[in-house]
């Protein structure tokens, strides 16, 4: 038998506008736990959907159990020992936990009848035999989180999987549970499975796995061993010193007067979870204010909250001597909150609206396009439309192009152009060169300095921390819902930021001095 | 030259009728070969419709006739349709309208004119509160609007009948059938083409068509309505007011519907006659779609679905075919209309999937 359970070599996948893997290189050992560790946007999540055969790489090859393989669907990848739990697990939540195992291989009496108590005795052999602990005849709807996703490790062994990819299993656990999906993880390694962690959390990658591979931007920066290597050195890889400015910062002059209080806020994610617990935020006229973190740590919430888009459940948020707290999407924007979401896809533009159109979503209201409200001005539409496709130079063939139409860093420019053109006095900038190509992040970067100087508040909340030093005057670091720290970015260490970003706080061994 | 050869590409507007024609000749062809299996002559029945279609001033008129509501129910379709929503209860708007204005047209007594519209207002506003019902349950409740406003049709018109049967509090005395008492003929919508019924509610109707484009396309609400319709999550962010615009929707669309029943009583029946729609509300879903929810587009599929109706009806009298044929004509133009947004709906889907 091979050594390796798993061998990619030379990965490359492409999407329009960016390079996910760029020639990776990574093998699994037979009988271990990997951990593959990055940051959101390092590509771990497509390296393992084209192991899954979800993709096919545009270049690289790979060997399963030593036989080379090049383009392969996930039903082959399942019969090739490849089994993958999903961040998001594929449940049918109204039948048992037995029914969505067979399902697709339901074993059958007399070749057409569905023998249910075979299915649910071979499955409460699996749960013994790998401990994990399952009730076969309960209804998925009503399990626990953690139960869920022993059900889809076991639907992949079921499947005869031997090689388990598990996307950031423990992004929805408890602590408890965190400790027992460990036990069982281990307990498959005892019984030669071997396993792909998927994680951006440096204590668990190092707390549970045998060896850690990181990536970054879609490379390779290392595989160490974990019990070799500390949670500085991951972070350092993970994050990375090499920083290429593409923007000169200059410095930012004016007044830094209080443009914008947000006071104890917190907020519900769409699951209603407690996402935002307690978040104290004073934006300044004339600067940038970057929130670096890693996703899911309460970002796209408080985007949301910051335009009126997402309720607040405590905390005030006052604009001067407006009190915002409570108010919907309109009363922020009458207020001169700006706001370039994060999807633009969903939230910034109506795709099936023309640019014209577009031009004034959410400015539909204001007198110069709708003088009263029995008349929308279609000439003054349309005026400003071409102004802004000239000034941003958005490349369209017409003003009357449907939005999606256009590529992503032209829908961006007409979402920049018509926020930037509402003259306000605070913008929130959430994700604003996400899949933008080189060209299109800098003239995005530029334009929130531009802004800037002509003294709105910008709040830039990005996950590229580079993107954040580069940009930001100030930068406040989010983890778990909560401010923990505000640093400036010409003085600030960047591995102290990165452990900030993973963890929360430093650890003990590095005093706050270090800081130069 | 190109130029208008890149006009002829991009026109949304060519692409629609194209597919709308497309769709239309399809159905009639698969017609054809329905009534050749079936064993009728195809030009035998194709003649009768022409002739009872637009054959003569009579036959005319009566198409006329017919579209006459059929234009206000598919605007009262299209607008929910706009904002993203299937209001399948124009029928009961449309009943609940009628009566409101034949009470109002019977019982109030004022000036010509004055008393006309006072009774189309009557028919719009009933026909308003028809449609806020469902349209208050899917914004507050999230109650599938698809379920109510086809139940509350139910409702409206055994409500109605109710009303106008014998005993009934609107029931008119002097005869058994079941229906109000003469409208006043001050409230009367006059006649335009006589001898035919057509009178001025087709006027109404073709004043509700520019008032709904004009709304839709030329105000800001109509803007924020179309822009829920295709995006609900950019309209948020744009400062929309999502369920007071689905809640106005719903409302919209029940005036329309309710117009629809106000003309017909003013304008066709004069009183409220118990089951005088041949089903014109649910005809609105399929010219609203037919229409390719385009107000303009509804005068065409109205008038198309008239001639559907006033054409099978001298199918039927000729013996070239049942009347029948006319409905299965008119259902298979809407399969067709549909079929292309079907195999767009699948093909993104499979598209999805393979990302």
């Amino acid at each position: 038998m091979p050594e390796y359970a798993v061998e990619m070599k030379g990965i490359v996948k492409r999407f329009p506008g960016v390079t996910a893997n760029n020639g990776i290189d990574f093998a699994l050992k037979r009988g271990e736990i990997h951990g593959l560790l990055g940051e959101n946007g390092a590509g771990k999540t497509v390296l393992m959907s084209v192991l899954y055969g979800l993709y096919y790489p545009d270049e690289g090859e790979i060997v399963i159990n030593g036989a080379p393989h090049r383009r392969y669907r996930p039903s082959r990848a399942i019969g090739l020992g490849i089994g993958m739990v999903h961040q998001h697990f594929m449940l049918v939540p109204r039948l048992t936990v037995a029914e969505n195992i067979m399902l697709g291989q339901e074993p059958t009496k007399s070749g057409v009848l569905l023998d249910r108590e075979a299915a649910i005795r071979r499955i409460e052999t699996f749960s013994k035999q790998y401990g994990l602990p399952i009730d076969a005849r309960a209804r998925v709807k009503q399990l626990p989180v953690g139960e869920q996703q022993r059900v889809e490790i076991i639907k992949a062994l079921y499947r005869g999987a031997d090689t388990l990819i598990l996307d950031e299993p423990t992004a929805v656990l408890t602590e408890q549970e965190v400790e027992h999906l460990k036990d069982a993880l281990l307990k498959l390694k005892s019984e030669g499975k071997s396993t792909v962690l998927i994680t951006h959390k440096l204590r668990e990658a190092i707390g549970m796995c045998d060896r850690i591979t990181v990536l970054r931007k879609g490379n390779v920066i290392g595989t160490v061993d974990a019990k070799d290597t500390s949670e500085r050195e991951l972070a350092e890889m993970m994050v990375g010193r090499d920083v290429v400015f593409t923007v000169h910062r200059s410095e930012a002059t004016g007044a830094r007067e209080s443009a914008m209080q947000v006071q104890g806020i917190a907020a519900c994610d769409d699951r209603g979870l407690r996402i935002l617990k307690g978040i104290d935020l004073d934006l300044h006229r004339h600067e940038v204010l970057g929130i670096a973190g890693v996703q899911g740590n309460g970002q796209a919430e408080l985007a949301e909250v910051l335009t009126g888009l997402r309720p607040t459940t405590e905390g005030r948020i006052t604009l001067g001597d407006i009190d915002l707290t409570g108010k919907g999407a309109r009363a922020f924007i009458d207020a001169g909150i700006a706001h370039i979401p994060a999807d633009r896809h969903l939230r910034g533009l109506v795709m099936d609206f023309s640019l014209r159109e577009n031009a004034i979503l959410g400015r539909q209201r204001e007198k110069a396009f709708s003088p009263n409200p029995f008349w929308q001005r279609q000439s003054a539409m349309t005026r400003f439309a071409r102004d802004v496709i000239d000034a941003y130079d958005v490349k369209t063939p017409s003003a009357g192009t449907l939005a999606k139409n256009l590529s992503g860093g032209n829908q961006q420019r007409l979402i920049i152009g018509r926020e930037v053109t509402k003259a306000p006095c605070v913008i929130v900038a959430a994700q604003p060169t996400r899949g933008l190509d080189v060209g299109g992040i800098e003239y995005v970067r530029e334009q929130l300095l531009k802004m800037r100087d002509q003294g709105v508040a910008v709040l830039l909340i990005s996950m590229d921390l580079d993107e954040v030093l580069m940009v930001s005057d100030r930068i406040a670091v989010i983890f778990d819902g909560r401010i923990v720290a505000i640093r400036d970015p010409d003085s600030v260490d960047r591995r102290e930021l990165g452990e900030l970003m993973l963890s929360g706080s430093l650890s003990e061994e590095q005093p706050m001095t270090e800081t130069t | 030259m190109s130029s208008f050869i890149r006009w002829v590409r991009q026109s949304t507007f060519l692409r629609e009728t194209g597919i709308t024609f497309l769709s239309i000749s399809l159905a009639f062809g698969v017609g054809c070969i329905i009534l050749w299996v079936a064993g009728y002559s195809i030009p035998a029945v194709f003649a009768n419709l022409w002739k009872g279609a637009f054959g003569n001033r009579l036959s005319i008129g009566q198409t006329l006739t017919k579209a006459t509501p059929i234009i206000l129910t598919s605007l009262s379709f299209l607008v929910a349709f706009r904002s993203g929503l299937f209001n399948i209860g124009a029928e009961g708007q449309m009943y609940v309208g009628a009566i409101a204005a034949a009470v109002v047209a019977a019982q109030l007594h004022l000036p010509a004119v004055l008393h006309a519209i006072v009774s189309l207002a009557a028919g719009g506003l009933a026909g308003a509160f028809w449609g806020w019902i469902p349209g208050y349950l899917k914004a507050r409740r999230g109650v599938n609007e698809f379920v109510t406003t086809m139940m509350l049709s139910y409702v409206a018109i055994g409500l109605t009948d109710f009303l106008v049967a014998p005993r009934g509090p609107l029931h008119d005395p002097k005869y058994m059938a079941n229906q109000t008492a003469r409208i006043d003929l001050t409230a009367m919508l006059p006649r335009i083409m006589k001898p035919t019924q057509v009178s001025w509610a087709i006027v109404v109707a073709g004043i509700a068509v520019l008032l709904v484009w004009y709304y839709l396309f030329r105000t800001p609400s109509g803007y924020e309505l179309r822009a829920v319709g295709k995006s609900p999550t950019a309209a948020d962010y744009g400062g929309v007011r999502i369920r007071r615009k689905l809640i106005l929707a719903l409302s919209l669309a029940g005036v329309l519907a309710g117009l629809a029943g106000a003309g017909e009583v003013l304008g066709t029946h004069f009183r409220f006659v118990d089951g005088f729609s041949p089903g014109y509300g649910w005809d609105g879903i399929a010219g609203g779609l037919i229409a390719r929810a385009h107000p303009v587009g509804a005068i065409f599929a109205a008038l198309l679905m008239g001639a559907l109706r006033a054409g099978g009806m001298q199918v039927q009298r000729s013996g070239a075919a049942p009347g029948d044929i006319a409905a299965v004509l008119q259902g298979l133009v809407i399969f067709f209309i549909i079929a292309p947004t079907l195999i767009r709906m699948l093909f993104r889907w499979r598209r999805r999937r393979a990302e």
